[in-house]
């Protein structure tokens, strides 16, 4: 590395981007990546202006539009806000069941002797379950309706946060367990007052790690067995190669997961303006 | 009868020998201050007064009552860092040595407005009431340890154990804090024990200063033996050391 680095008058390391260079940076992955498309896209189109593989960006914007905003012919609903709402509805549901789970779970293997002793082992053998391979089970015990979808995201991502909640609660320096039960707090005041507060933050941040998985569950879930939501939709339309359409979803779903995990981000740091005193 | 009273205390950690044969009795109101060397046990005696582990014999009193098994209001305590609660404002830390001893740790109404007077009344005896609504991450080391002191005040314990309270301190805020803590004992007439590595200082602010040892030593096993306190010097007289034998060992008195 010594090589490349004589050339430069610093490190590497030492190098800092101005702010509006690192904006053209941040945008640029992106651009390369439209540009490549569209040429591709076109180098397609002009040999075959059948081909269905790789849609012009222009069929894109017009199937997004009609997709957004026509109904469909039988049911007169728009089909793509029928899927959202399904789809984040599963979403939300067993995100926020895992979230109440992990945090209850955690505060009691992070506080009570026993409650370790009981569970610790248990959930580290528990996260070791492929998830997707119970998907069938699922579907045999809770049916092919909402309830296998939402358990197969519980499953998927609890023992996870659940872990790293407990450890969290564990780190808290034993000199505030102390201090609290000097000033004559209970268990459970302990568990209220200063383990909780102190884990939401970390709460939150799982939340955010966790959505990428909780989004794969949710869309194997429902590609197996579903009549809505955007999974089906996606393995649905599969069949008759509608890229176009295929495209706009992968598009929609990763701004979904975007803006929830940019909210997220905001809640935390007004939530918790405690976290941030020290920097 | 002592106030506080430590009877034939002995601790060990596996076969390991922390302390043995610890006997001193303290009466209300007096400062005793523990010095020794690193790893002798001092924060481990600490840990037993605080009734944050139990000795592996013997017993620790308070005005005659039972060994403790596990810390409550009578004992207060500051450690050298992480005793305020960071999720909390400086005044909500005070608030809370009211409120943590309530079934929800909480409190409202009337109740609550007391406190807050009270908090205020000691963000004010502390100098902190210009930032009571910053949080602790914010404030200096120095200003970190008065409201922790302060907080362990607010709860009115019986005891107040430091450990290095001032151990990350500064010299010049170390001197600050000195000032403060013997104002707030003027006030309060409390019983302190606080450990500390600096000599001056345990002459400075104690009445006694305890001084922790082994007096048996083995070279082939270190961990045989524990240590003990090996004098107990008077330090009343402006900090001018003498050894106050009689008091610490009364059978010499009739010998
Ligand atoms: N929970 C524990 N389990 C095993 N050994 C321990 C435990 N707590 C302390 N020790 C050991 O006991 C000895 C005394 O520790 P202690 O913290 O009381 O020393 P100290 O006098 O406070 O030292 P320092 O001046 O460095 O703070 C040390 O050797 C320490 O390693
Ligand atoms: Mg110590």
């Amino acid at each position: 590395m010594s090589l490349i680095e004589d050339i430069f008058a610093m490190r590497l390391i030492n190098y800092v981007p101005s702010r509006p260079g690192a904006i053209f940076l941040a945008a640029l992955p992106f651009i390369l990546l439209f540009v490549a498309y569209s040429i591709a896209s076109d180098i397609r189109l002009t040999a075959n202006p059948q081909d269905k593989l790789l849609p012009a960006p222009s069929t894109i914007v017009e199937t997004a539009e009609r997709l957004f905003t026509v109904p469909d012919k039988r049911s007169k609903e728009i089909l793509l806000w029928n899927d959202t709402f399904a789809s984040l509805g599963r979403l939300f549901g067993g995100v926020a069941i895992s979230a109440t789970l992990s945090l209850i779970l955690g505060i009691a293997i992070g506080l009570l002797p026993y409650a370790r002793s009981l569970f610790s082992s248990f959930i580290a053998v528990m996260s070791m379950v492929p998830p997707l391979a119970l998907l069938p089970i699922l579907f045999i015990v809770f049916g092919l309706g909402e309830v296998s979808k939402i358990v197969l995201i519980v499953i998927g991502i609890t023992p996870f946060m659940t872990r790293d909640l407990a450890q969290r609660v564990m780190e808290i320096p034993n000199e505030q367990i102390v201090k609290a039960q000097t000033l004559g707090a209970s268990s459970w005041v302990v568990a209220q007052r200063v383990a909780l507060p102190q884990v939401l933050p970390r709460l939150i941040s799982n939340v955010r790690l966790s959505l990428g998985s909780a989004w794969l569950f949710l869309i194997a879930a429902e590609a197996v067995a579903s009549n809505v939501g955007l999974g089906y939709r996606i393995f649905l339309v599969r069949r008759y190669l509608a890229m176009d359409v295929i495209l706009t979803y992968v598009i929609w779903i990763t701004l979904l997961a975007f803006i929830i995990d940019w909210a997220l981000k905001a809640l935390s740091r007004r939530a918790f303006p405690w976290m941030e005193a020290g920097l | 009868m002592s106030f506080v009273g430590v009877t034939n205390v002995w601790q060990r950690y596996g076969d390991r020998s922390i302390l043995e044969r610890v006997n001193v009795s303290v009466d209300e109101g007096e400062f005793v201050s523990i010095v020794g060397a690193s790893g002798c046990g001092k924060s481990t005696f600490l840990r037993m007064l605080l009734a944050e582990e139990s000795p592996y014999k013997g017993d620790i009193s308070i005005e005659g009552g039972d060994t403790a098994v596990e810390p409550n209001r009578e004992r207060g305590v500051v450690f050298q860092k992480y005793s305020v609660f960071p999720h909390l404002s400086v005044r909500e830390n005070l608030i809370a040595a009211e409120a943590f001893q309530n079934p929800l740790g909480t409190l409202r109404g009337s109740a609550r407005k007391n406190a807050e007077t009270r908090a205020d009344a000691m963000l004010e005896r502390i100098g902190l009431n210009h930032v009571l609504h910053q949080f602790p991450a914010s404030l200096s080391g120095g200003m970190q340890q008065r409201l922790a002191i302060g907080q362990a005040m607010t709860a009115k314990p019986r005891i107040l154990l430091l450990d290095e309270p001032f151990g990350a301190l500064d010299p010049g805020t170390r001197l600050q804090m000195h000032d403060f803590l013997l104002e707030l004992r003027e006030e309060t007439n409390m019983t302190v024990f606080m450990v500390t590595h600096d000599l001056d200082e345990a002459f400075k602010l104690g009445d006694r200063v305890l001084v922790f040892d082994k007096p048996r030593w083995d070279p082939q096993d270190p961990g045989l033996f524990g240590a003990t306190i090996t004098y107990d010097f008077d330090a009343r007289d402006k900090g001018i050391p003498y050894q106050d034998i009689l008091a610490a060992y009364p059978s010499l008195a009739s010998a």
